[in-house]
């Protein structure tokens, strides 16, 4: 399915947010995720179903002010 | 001891066991703790993670600081990527307490989108609300602030906004459910010190009991130390550490600088007047001439 992966768009084999945090190699990561622009609680990362054009940001900890 | 008036005062005694003899003025406890969301602080100075050289000298600058509270961020990160777990895994070592930011947000839903996200990875209900308004100052939009301060705090956040030294901004985060406040001493990274003290001494005066943090534009020790001498209760900066030659020494010099101006705040300072008093007592001079 084709995504928007933290801005870029990619051809993603996932049918759940949770799918396609594997697919891309984010096993193991402490990251955050977001859907269209709405928070997604890792808890339901499994039952989040993805479509066509979805956006997904994916954010982990980093250095700021 | 006896003044030249005649009246006398205890007389300072050194060395005479544990406390005693010791000045008065060497008893004020300069650095009692104060707290941020019934969370007791004894550092009154918070440091951010960002610009540093490197992953050692920001930590070492950390553990200088003697900071118990560092600002973090959220930012994009793809799956090779693990700088920053790396950069999480150091954080958690220096066993200090993360303050996310919610930095670059522009409007209400990114600062709040970005708190929720923040709240799941770092596991704290704190959040430096950044709500910015314009790209040349970095200045709060003050507006989408106290509404993103409203609707987190509904949420059971514990914001502390990043805001300016306005009253009435000030009296509507109180009001959306802020505890601590956090005004700008000058544009982020500018390095500038505190470009409005009348406005941050009113900001004072107004709000004795709120928690009052300095954060941004502070460059300089001497910065944080008038801030302090004011009476604010601790200081929020990052750059003027990260940023100098030697980010470890700067810490030190910062920490030391949060120190003094509290203690002298504590110690009462003079009052200023514009025209000399003599320091030296005039009775007794010698008539020479």
């Amino acid at each position: 399915m084709r995504l928007k992966v933290n801005g870029s768009e990619q051809d993603v084999a996932a049918a759940t947010l949770a799918e396609a945090l594997e697919v891309l190699d984010y096993s193991g990561t402490v990251v955050a995720t977001a859907l269209n622009g709405s928070f997604v609680p890792a808890k339901v990362r499994r039952d989040t179903r993805l479509t066509d054009g979805d956006a997904i940001e994916i954010v982990a900890p980093k250095q700021g002010g | 001891m006896r003044w030249a008036n005649g009246s006398s005062v205890p007389s300072p005694r050194w060395g005479e066991g544990q406390g005693e003899g010791v000045p008065r003025a060497l008893q004020v406890p300069a650095m009692t703790p104060f707290t941020l969301y019934g969370v007791p602080v004894a550092s009154r100075l918070i440091l951010g993670t960002s610009q540093y050289p490197s992953p050692a000298i920001l930590a070492e600058s950390v553990t200088k600081s003697g900071t118990e509270i560092v600002t973090v961020s959220l930012r994009r990160e793809s799956g090779a990527d693990r700088s920053g777990q790396d950069f999480w895994t150091l954080i958690q070592g220096l066993g200090v307490r993360v303050l996310p930011n919610t930095a670059g947000c522009h409007s209400v839903k990114e600062a709040v989108t970005t708190a929720q996200m923040a709240r799941e990875v770092f596991g704290t209900s704190w959040i430096k609300l950044e709500v910015i308004g314009e790209a040349d100052t970095l200045q709060p939009d003050v507006f989408g602030l106290v509404d993103a301060a409203r609707i987190l705090s509904a949420d059971g956040f514990n914001v502390f906004p990043y805001t300016t030294e306005d009253l009435v901004v000030a009296e509507r985060l109180l009001e959306a459910g802020c505890k601590v406040l956090m005004p700008w001493g000058a544009p982020i990274g500018t390095g500038k010190g505190l470009n409005n003290v009348f406005g941050l001494r009113a900001m004072r005066a107004h709000f004795p009991g709120v928690p009052l943090v300095i954060d941004a534009g502070l460059g300089l020790p001497s910065h944080a130390a008038a801030a302090m001498e004011m009476g604010y209760d601790a200081v929020l900066l990052n750059t003027a550490v990260a940023k100098a030659g030697d980010p470890a020494a700067m810490a030190t010099a910062f920490a030391k600088a949060v120190e003094a101006g509290r203690t002298a705040y504590l110690a009462g300072p003079m009052e200023p007047r514009d025209m000399a008093a003599p320091s030296t007592p005039v009775i007794g001079k010698a008539q020479l001439g």
